[in-house]
């Protein structure tokens, strides 16, 4: 019998994990409610922001945490950038192109960080990287719980832009209905690249609150793909809700397989509620609207 | 002197195929004018290529003086020419008063909360379903909201495309008296519709499409007594 002192770490862990999960996931989602295609770059996207936060680290000295304010804007630029310029010109409004648009786009950024970066795995040392904190119940890892914080903080900060600003009412509306959308004066290029870049600020944050407990390399991208597609699968596809307990759910998952199961198979859970989804329940837990 | 909306020699169509092959129209300010014609003649290809959904392949479109041939939605919407389509093109997942609020999100912005109190006042039912989500109307209800929404951009000319489509003759009435109202109100109102009988009631003048063509245009009151016309709509 396992005992509450493994399990309740363990536990903890999972949601602090899940936490960072949910917000490289709801970029995911939030591009694919609105428009409507799944972004293969997504992983890529995150692994050149880790880059970023590490270079930021090592050259300049700057703390991963304080990385947020220039991660996200140039995560946010880089995305309106490259659906503007890039993804929303190629694709000529097919979703197919799309698709091998996002993946050509993947394969560039991945094989740019080899060039340049080599395949090597890079950490950086923060001076409170083994720092624990009490709650009580259990002691967490100082990073883990700043991660937990900031990612919720952050989703918050989302959930307020799509819920309750004009841009998000442009968004939401542009996902449903873009004829409705152009006849109301909407710039729906510029809604497509606003969401895009949205999207993948998550990652710029994602990037920041990962670091100090991750690694990067060229092809950490697909760890986190891999898991987010199975968040977004799990959370029903466009859903916001859906994305954050789809996050907690599989970070969770992850941490109790891992500790039941021992590392190397802890994500073993995850494909198995993956494939179990995909069989009983193809639109997820929380259908497919954008709310 | 110039019309409020000068349509001259308009070409549309999908694909390189004409549906319009060289419309001709005016609607003056303070009119209401109605464009009359049967299913699939081509009257929405000619609304949505006023609006700019479309780039019409020839011709002129001039609003307010101004050309606005093949011009962006966006910038046509600026200047207040307000399409409600076909089909109401709401946004099902926002709630009425989010749809409203859009109606203003590119003119009229200053003034929404005044524009939105009008619109409330012109539509009590919508006043009681603000916070309800705007897919849940009933298909009347919906068509309030896709005009209400237009209002919202304080529209110079509002476009009106089959608004009675879909709705039971009792919402039919209420929506013809409506149109009547805001127009005597003073708007100007572009009035596409299939309804020839009550339409030609509505309106000062009205065109008749066939064919891609302008086949008869006048006086409403001269079209109502029009043999042509009697014949093929209203199949006297
Ligand atoms: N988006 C489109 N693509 C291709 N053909 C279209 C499209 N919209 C309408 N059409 C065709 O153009 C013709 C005119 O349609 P429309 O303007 O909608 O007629 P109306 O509004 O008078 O009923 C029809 O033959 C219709 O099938
Ligand atoms: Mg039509």
């Amino acid at each position: 019998m396992l005992e509450l002192t493994i399990l309740l770490p363990a536990l903890i862990n999972g949601l602090t994990l899940g936490a960072v999960y949910a917000l490289v996931a709801l970029g995911l989602t939030l591009i694919y409610g609105v428009l409507h295609i799944i972004n293969f770059a997504h992983g890529s996207l995150l692994m050149a922001a880790l880059y970023g936060v590490f270079f930021l680290n090592t050259g300049l000295g700057i703390d991963p945490y304080a990385a947020i304010v220039v991660m996200v804007p140039a995560l946010f630029a880089a995305g309106y950038v490259l659906q503007r310029s890039v993804i929303g010109k190629a694709s000529h409004g097919k979703d197919q192109n799309v698709l091998l648009v996002t993946l050509g786009i993947a394969i560039v950024i991945e094989n740019l960080a080899l060039a340049l970066f080599s395949a090597d795995t890079r950490t950086i040392d923060t001076p409170y990287a083994f720092e624990m904190v009490d709650l009580g119940i259990a002691f967490v890892p100082l990073p883990r719980v700043i991660a937990f914080i900031a990612a919720l903080a952050v989703t918050a900060v989302l959930w307020f832009i799509i819920a309750r600003t004009d841009l998000g009412r442009a968004i939401r509306a542009v996902a449903k209905e873009r004829q409705g959308a152009r006849l109301v004066g909407i710039d729906v290029d510029h809604i497509f690249a606003m969401s895009f870049g949205i999207g993948t600020a998550c990652l710029g944050a994602a990037a920041c609150l990962l670091l100090p407990t991750f690694y990067v390399s060229p092809g950490v991208g697909h760890v986190f793909v891999l898991i987010a597609f199975t968040v977004v699968v799990l959370g029903g596809m466009g859903s916001f809700v859906g994305a954050l307990v789809g996050g907690f759910i599989i970070g969770v998952t992850e941490s109790l397989g891992g500790l039941l199961l021992g590392e190397s198979l802890g994500q073993i859970g995850i494909f198995l509620i993956f494939i179990a989804i995909l069989l009983l329940r193809p639109t997820g837990l929380f259908g497919s609207r954008l709310s | 002197m110039t019309a409020l909306l000068e349509v001259e020699a308009l070409r549309a169509g999908y694909n390189g195929v004409e549906v319009l092959r060289g419309v001709d129209l005016r609607v003056e300010t303070g009119e209401i004018v109605a464009v009359l014609g049967s299913n699939g003649v081509g009257k929405s290809t000619l609304n949505n290529n006023v609006c700019g959904l479309f780039r019409p392949y020839a011709g002129r479109v001039r609003f307010d003086g101004v050309d606005i041939t093949g011009a962006d939605p966006k910038h046509i919407v600026a200047a207040g020419l307000i399409q409600v389509p076909e089909g109401r093109r709401i946004f099902p997942n926002l709630t009425v008063r989010e749809n409203l609020e859009m109606g203003g999100y590119r003119r009229g912005r200053s003034r929404r909360a005044q524009n939105l109190e009008r619109v409330v006042t012109v539509f009590p039912r919508l006043k009681e379903r603000l916070a309800q989500t705007a897919g849940t109307l009933s298909g009347g209800e919906q068509q309030m909201l896709a005009i209400g929404r237009g209002l919202m951009a304080e529209p110079q000319l509002l476009i009106l495309d089959e608004p009675s489509l879909g709705l039971s003759p009792l919402m039919v009435e209420e929506m013809f008296n409506l149109v009547r109202r805001l127009n005597a109100d003073g708007l100007s109102i572009l009035l596409v519709e299939q309804n020839v009988v009550q339409s030609l009631e509505l309106a000062a003048r009205a065109y008749v499409i066939e064919n891609g063509r302008i086949v008869l245009s006048g006086p409403a009151a001269a079209l109502r007594e029009d043999p042509a016309l009697r014949k093929a709509y209203l199949g006297m």
